[in-house]
């Protein structure tokens, strides 16, 4: 928001000032008349008591403007409060608790012992470490194939739409049918993949080999996306730019690391943040290629075992808070060590 | 945004440089995009080709069927299960899609175009909701909805999924909402009208390009959903087809379900190919209309 605001003001210098003008002599009556914003106010203002003092006056416009905003956003963040903030504050309550619905009649209040249940535990740091290698190593692998895949679409003489059409594609497929789509590619006999890079075994059984998989389908599906936010960062750059440091003598890849990245950097700080973010929750592949099977689960995967197959709502209670203050801290460590700009107002620039 | 300033960037590089070194170029070029094509369209294809093997051969590891059946195809529509999960889907996609995107358009306009306070809040609560973990948010709704009565049913699923969406649909809107010509709202303005109705008469027509768009973008993400929906439902009645999938697995036991489980697969990426196809010609077309230029 912040760095929208001036250019918004500029943009936008007869709406807010202009009505609040008119507004100053609003004992003639022409104002009424000029200032959309007037006539806005009296549909909406159902008293209109406030409007009588000189300062009161002044803002009435502004008032109306206010109002009319509250109104058209309350919708909207009614639904997300009432859909997430209960809930929250719920799940809290709920890992505080014993709260097993197998044992009805054992449910109390006992604390921290949940999250100590849960923090002690090996198979939640087992899968705590399988879910930060995966993000790692994903997220890296896509910033350098999506960087590529911008470059391409940026740049590309020849059937740009072909190429950016299909680049969606992969975006928009649903999660399930692509990992099914690699499940059955690396199956044995079944697929195309197995017989030529693992003739002699079965990868998806292999722990390593399976977590390379559920690497490879999460960076085959999630590369469009970071090459399409990288792809409005690369819209920025000036053309100028480029071209004088090629005057200047710089070749493709000087340009590119000291010209074009340095101007994208609040763009791919973003784009890693929103990719990190999520692929922290990874889930759908996980499901589909291992099903947690040899030590693969994400945090995500064994909250899940815990809740819908252990229906332990407590401890399960206790993960999605663990696994919310970890994204947390992630987003926090973005935005401290590497000054990403909060996501909203970049990403509102780079549009 | 990316697609306005890429032909400008084109162009002068096309018209340079002799026939020569462009032919070349436009070769390179050439093979870089089929690398690309290729990249994205392998592991769909092999979906595809899957979804058409018959059963005795679709264990021989070819890429292309060596015969080809539409077996698969008629045996999903036959039972019950893939299409009721099939009207699940569409069903509950299509109205969590017109209530965010409706909610999302009053907002959006809000935050492109008024100035009033809690402005930060909405946008940074809707920040933490697009980066927020779903699974944190299983576990409670999980118990919620079962106090409630929503579990297992379409309204339980919608409720997440619009507040999923939301953020998404503000973010994209707000953004199109920015670039549109706010003269001629000011120009409504003038000629009497009032906010409102400069919203509804100028606005929504001019922003219906970035509607749409947010729309498919809303669509995709409710179709794609797969955490929700195997956890908020029990049974056929709210089991949209991805959680539906999951559980073709172990439903028929008698067979290699790899057929079948292909050909659904297929059937719900037909329609995010055609809104692919269509997100690309709406971007042009919201690019080049008219209605911007007057």
């Amino acid at each position: 928001m912040t760095t929208t605001e001036p250019d918004r003001a500029a943009t936008r210098p007869g709406t807010g000032r202009h009505a609040g003008k008119p507004r100053r002599e609003d004992t003639t009556p022409a104002p009424a008349g000029t200032g959309g914003g007037g006539g806005g106010s009296r549909p909406v203002d159902p008293g209109g008591n406030g409007g009588r003092g000189g300062r009161a006056a002044m803002s009435e416009g502004k008032r109306a403007e206010r109002r009319l905003g509250w109104l058209l956003c309350a919708p909207a963040a009614l639904v997300m409060v009432a859909v997430t903030g209960w809930p929250i504050i719920y799940s809290i309550w709920l890992s505080l608790h014993r709260y097993d619905l197998r044992l009805p009649d054992q449910q109390e209040f006992i604390g921290l012992e949940n999250y100590i249940v849960v923090l002690t535990n090996s198979y939640w740091w087992t899968a705590f470490w399988v879910t930060t290698l995966i993000t790692v190593i994903s997220v890296a692998i896509e910033l350098v194939l999506g960087m590529a895949l911008a470059l391409v679409m940026h740049r590309t003489l020849v059937a740009r739409n072909l190429v950016r059409t299909v680049t969606l594609i992969p975006y928009g497929i649903v999660t399930v049918v692509a990992a099914f789509s690699w499940f059955y590619a690396w199956t044995p006999d079944t697929g195309y993949l197995a017989g030529t890079f693992a003739p002699d075994g079965a990868p998806l059984t292999d722990r390593a080999a399976s977590i390379a998989i559920i690497i490879l389908a999460e960076v085959w599906k999630t590369t469009p996306f970071m090459a399409l936010l990288l792809l409005a960062g690369l819209a920025l750059v000036p053309d100028d730019l480029t071209k004088a440091a090629a005057m200047d003598g710089a070749g493709p890849w000087q340009r590119l690391w000291k010209v074009i990245i340095p101007v994208m950097k609040p763009a791919i700080l973003v784009a890693l943040l929103f990719r990190t973010l999520d692929a922290f929750r990874i889930f759908d592949n996980i499901f589909v290629l291992t099903g947690g099977a040899n030590d693969t689960s994400s945090v995500s995967m064994i909250t899940y075992n815990n809740l819908i197959r252990g229906l332990n709502l407590g401890i399960g209670s206790a993960m999605s808070v663990l696994i919310f203050i970890s994204v947390a801290i992630i987003a926090f460590l973005f935005v401290k060590l590497f000054g990403a700009a909060a996501p909203g107002s970049t990403g509102e620039r780079g549009r | 945004m990316a697609a306005t300033t890429a032909p400008e960037t084109a162009a002068p590089a096309a018209a340079g440089g002799n026939a020569m070194h462009d032919a070349r170029r436009r070769l390179s070029w050439s093979v870089i995009n089929l690398l690309v094509v290729v990249y994205a369209l392998v592991p769909v294809l092999w979906i595809v080709s899957l979804s058409f093997k018959t059963s005795d051969t679709i264990n021989d590891g070819n890429f292309i069927p060596r015969s080809w059946t539409m077996d698969n195809y008629a045996e999903i529509f036959s039972t019950g299960i893939f299409t009721r999960a099939l009207i699940n889907s569409i069903g509950i996609a299509l109205i969590s899609t017109f209530i965010a995107v409706s909610l999302a358009v009053m907002a959006a306009y809000a935050i492109a175009r008024l100035d009033f306070p809690g402005k930060r809040a909405l946008i940074g609560v809707s920040l933490l909701i697009a980066m927020f973990p779903q699974i944190s948010l299983v576990t409670p709704l999980f118990n919620i909805e079962r106090e409630l009565g929503l579990f297992d049913t379409w309204p339980g699923l919608i409720l997440p999924y619009i507040t999923f969406a939301l953020p998404l649909a503000i973010y994209t809107l707000s953004a199109f909402f920015r670039e549109i010509p706010w003269e001629l709202e000011k120009a409504a303005k003038m000629d009497g009208a009032t906010p409102i109705q400069a919203f509804r008469r100028v606005i929504v027509p001019l922003a219906a390009p970035g509607v749409v768009t947010s729309a498919i973008l809303v669509f995709i993400f409710c179709w794609n959903d797969f955490l929700f929906a195997i956890s908020l439902t029990a049974s056929e009645s709210a089991r949209t087809v991805p959680a539906a999938l999951a559980f073709f697995t172990g439903a028929s036991q008698f067979e290699d379900p790899t057929g079948t489980i292909s050909a659904a697969a297929v059937v719900i990426t037909i329609p995010i190919v055609i809104f692919v196809l269509l997100f690309q010609r709406r971007i042009v077309a919201g690019l080049t209309s008219g209605a911007v230029k007057g």
